[in-house]
């Protein structure tokens, strides 16, 4: 395995392996729980919570457990946090925990949480383990209140609660329905590949236009040394 | 140098039916129903179909392939979801239906030829979803015929000011007041609704002569409007009290809008004829289930975009079997 | 890396690896189980007085607003037909059905407050209503739960002008269209765009009504 730094395991989950837009994973509460901003902003810091904390545990047990018993030591272990998660959003918040409804509990089965720590926490140093899930667990709150953000704009008019337009915007409705995070979430996609085929096309271009500038230039050199 | 020889592929004969003909002649036969809804509707008509089509083609100039304009497949989108809509809507509105249902109906399968919805429909079922409450405002018929309905001029992105008098559909005046319209309005079209429905009549003429030309196929139409006629004939004898007679159901909303434009699409409709008869009837059949026990009073749009999904499968299922080869064989 | 994770994800344990004892795997679930069991009932000891609260306040403040500031309110149970102030020995307040009965400074009952529930457009609308038997007209109406579709269903929740009109309305309700009513008494207005979900309501407090009205005047007989 390739030696990485500390820095490199907190980035990856942002961009480079973002866990919603490159792994396509935790698709359900980005489709679902991601009409508001504020849902969204509660969901992911829920989803991170449990993240951080099960890949601390997880990483910090993994001597401990028996191989063929780690995924439901895991599941287990990220239930616990799920339910703390649960009941602490009811007593804190509980407008926004009745609008997440039965998303908060599902987040025991959200494969990025799983994911991690089968991929990373169960194989990695505690430290190593915690910045990886902070990563990844920030990769997946900027992409959730990126989805909350262009469907509370369009769908209601406003972001986290204020009125952008003036009282005459007409909502799209769709926006803030199921079929408007389908439609967002596909448009992110189609930017973020697009954008990803253009740097790829742009990096190849500079490659081949460094392969053939070189022997010219070696040419060159050898003209002035002469 | 020249070749004596001119190398070509087959086919070498080809027939005088393209794609472009058949769409144009398309065009060519909703400009009667555009004209009826101006008849009833007033300039308001031209405004709305006007800017659906200028929506529809421009996003397939911009974002379609090359050339893709002069199929005239973009244009017939555009007109028929004009004809889809209320009088009264903002224009705006109009105009980003139809850029939805290029973009997302039509472009991004491939183009023409791809799509899997009928992109009309899909843009009126993104408005539908979008602006709900607009797209069920059906004004009422001012003093002058050259008068605007309802505020087509609001401003793009803004809601349409409140317009004080609105008549109902006779389908939703039959689901939410119990009350029934007379046959004769409904034949002549003096009822409430979107543009390009009531204009019954002349629907059913334009259908004709597109079947007669051969640019569709009349096998899903006569599929869809008996199997209505059936159905809800079959009810209205149960329980006539509850359920509407077979001609309300055929010339009240989109019906037949739907049944001669819409279902008809080639490239949206299965490609065998028992494929079509199948289709036709799957349609009538939703179309009835949703007026009579669903929650909206209309259901055209929705029931010919759940049978556009099955058309692959229809396709499949009725397959005709190779000349030549055994039942058996053909199963295997 | 540690020895038991080399392999990828769901790989079968090699031939040459030491078996692990099943007791070990019970005892590794078992105590953690344990564990988890053990925080878990903490957190919900810590959290539940202020779930309880929450859920007490908002109820509360549902009767308030729709019975409109009462000085205070008795529950009343359901019991075998008839309304009871005491419970029952024995029975489970949970288990009751209940209204509650408002009283003004003067001690005075000012009115019902009484819960409903039908299905809407979406699932099903819950809602609470006053009702003064004296009258014959509504207090009040507060949705209490609701899914319908945001923007439009939800205006039944959220449209201050469709939920004023149950402040004093006579009871039977009947919904008309906007601008159809003909000035009878117990007509609302139903929403453009949300027939449904409007209907909805009036048909769940006229349901309630009929079948809360027998037990009321029951209970008023009793307690003039």
């Amino acid at each position: 395995m390739k030696k990485t730094t500390p820095a490199a395991d907190f980035a990856r989950g942002l961009w480079r392996e973002n866990p919603v837009l490159i792994q396509m994973l935790g698709l359900c509460p980005t489709l679902a729980v991601t009409n508001t901003v504020a849902n969204s902003i509660a969901m992911s810091l829920a989803t991170l919570f449990v993240l951080v904390a099960s890949s601390f545990l997880v990483s910090s047990v993994k001597r401990l457990v028996p191989n063929q018993v780690r995924i439901s030591t895991y599941v287990l272990i990220i239930a616990t946090f799920v339910t703390i998660a649960d009941l602490s959003l009811e007593a804190l918040v509980p407008t926004i925990h009745k609008a997440l409804g039965a998303f908060v509990p599902l987040i025991v089965v959200n494969c990025i949480i799983l994911g991690r720590q089968e991929a990373f926490a169960s194989r990695n140093p505690v430290g190593r383990s915690v910045l990886d899930a902070l990563g990844m667990g920030i990769g997946f709150t900027l992409t959730l209140l990126l989805m909350g953000g262009i469907r509370e704009v369009l769908g209601n008019g406003s972001l986290l609660g204020f009125r952008l337009f003036g009282p005459r915007y007409e909502p799209w409705i769709i926006m803030i329905l199921p079929p408007g995070g389908f439609l967002t979430l596909g448009f992110i996609l189609l930017t973020y590949a697009w954008w990803r085929g253009r740097a790829a096309a742009a990096a190849r271009t500079r490659e081949l236009a460094a392969r053939t500038r070189a022997p010219a230039a070696a040419a060159a050199r050898a003209k002035a040394v002469s | 140098m020249t070749t004596p020889l001119q190398v070509a592929a087959a086919p070498h004969l080809k027939g005088e039916m393209t794609t472009p003909r058949i769409m144009w002649g398309a065009v060519g036969s909703l400009v009667p129903v555009v004209a009826a809804a101006t008849w009833f509707f007033g300039p308001s008509a031209l405004l709305v179909v006007g800017s659906s089509t200028l929506g529809a083609v421009t996003t397939e100039r911009l974002l379609g392939p090359p050339g893709a304009l002069g199929d005239g497949s973009a244009m017939i989108t555009g007109m028929l979801l004009g004809l889809t809509l209320p009088a009264g809507i903002p224009l705006w509105m109009a105009f980003l239906g139809s850029v939805f249902g290029i973009a997302l109906g039509k472009v991004i399968f491939g183009g023409l030829g791809f799509n899997v919805f009928n992109p009309a429909l899909l843009g009126r079922a993104f408005l539908q979803a979008s602006f709900p409450v607009a797209i069920t405002t059906w004004p009422g018929r001012p003093e002058s015929w050259a008068a605007l309905r309802g505020d087509n001029f609001a401003f793009p992105f803004a809601s349409p000011q409140p317009d004080v008098i609105t008549e109902a559909t006779p389908l939703g005046l039959r689901k939410f007041e119990g009350a029934d319209t007379p046959l004769w309005d409904l034949v002549t079209g003096s009822t409430g609704g979107s543009l390009g429905e009531t204009a019954g009549i002349v629907i059913l003429l334009c259908g004709a002569y597109l079947a007669a030309r051969n640019y569709l196929n009349w096998r899903t139409p006569v599929s869809l409007l008996a199997t209505t006629a059936v159905l809800s004939g079959a009810l209205h004898l149960l329980d006539a009290a509850r359920y509407p007679p077979p001609l309300f159901m055929l010339f009240s909303g989109g019906l037949l809008l739907g049944a001669v434009f819409m279902a008809t699409d080639p490239v949206t409709s299965p490609v065998t004829n028992r494929g079509r008869w199948i289709f036709g009837a799957g349609i009538a059949a939703l179309v009835v289930v949703i007026r009579v026990w669903g929650g909206l009073p209309e259901g055209v749009m929705y029931a010919i975009l759940l049978m556009n999904a099955l058309v692959p499968f229809i396709n499949r299922a009725t397959q005709p079997r190779v000349f030549g080869t055994r039942l058996a064989q053909a199963a295997t | 890396m540690s020895p038991g994770s080399v392999h990828g994800p769901g790989a079968p344990a090699p031939p040459d690896e030491p078996r692990t004892p099943a007791w070990r795997l019970l005892a590794t679930l078992g105590s953690g189980g344990a564990l988890a069991g053990l925080l878990l009932v903490v957190v919900y000891q810590l959290t539940l007085p202020r779930i309880e609260a929450h859920k007490a306040e908002a109820l509360q403040q549902a009767i308030e607003e729709v019975l409109h500031d009462p000085a205070r309110f008795d529950t009343l149970y359901l019991n075998a037909g008839q309304l009871t102030r005491e419970l029952p020995a024995g029975a489970d307040p949970r288990a009751l059905e209940r209204v509650y009965l408002g009283y003004d400074d003067a001690e005075t009952p000012v009115g019902f407050a009484i819960t409903a529930a039908e299905p809407g457009f979406q699932d099903v609308i819950r809602l609470i209503f006053g009702f003064d038997p004296k009258t014959g007209a509504l207090l009040g109406m507060k949705v209490l739960e609701t899914k319908e579709t945001p923007g439009l269903g939800d205006k039944i929740e959220k449209d201050s002008a469709f939920v004023s009109q149950f402040t004093g309305v006579a009871a039977p309700l009947q919904g008309v269209k906007k601008g159809a009513g003909k000035g009878k008494p117990g007509e609302v207005d139903l929403i453009t765009g949300a027939t449904i979900s409007s209907r909805t309501v009036v048909r769940a407090i006229n349901r309630a009504l009929e079948r809360w009205r027998p037990a009321l005047a029951a209970y008023r007989e009793r307690r003039p």
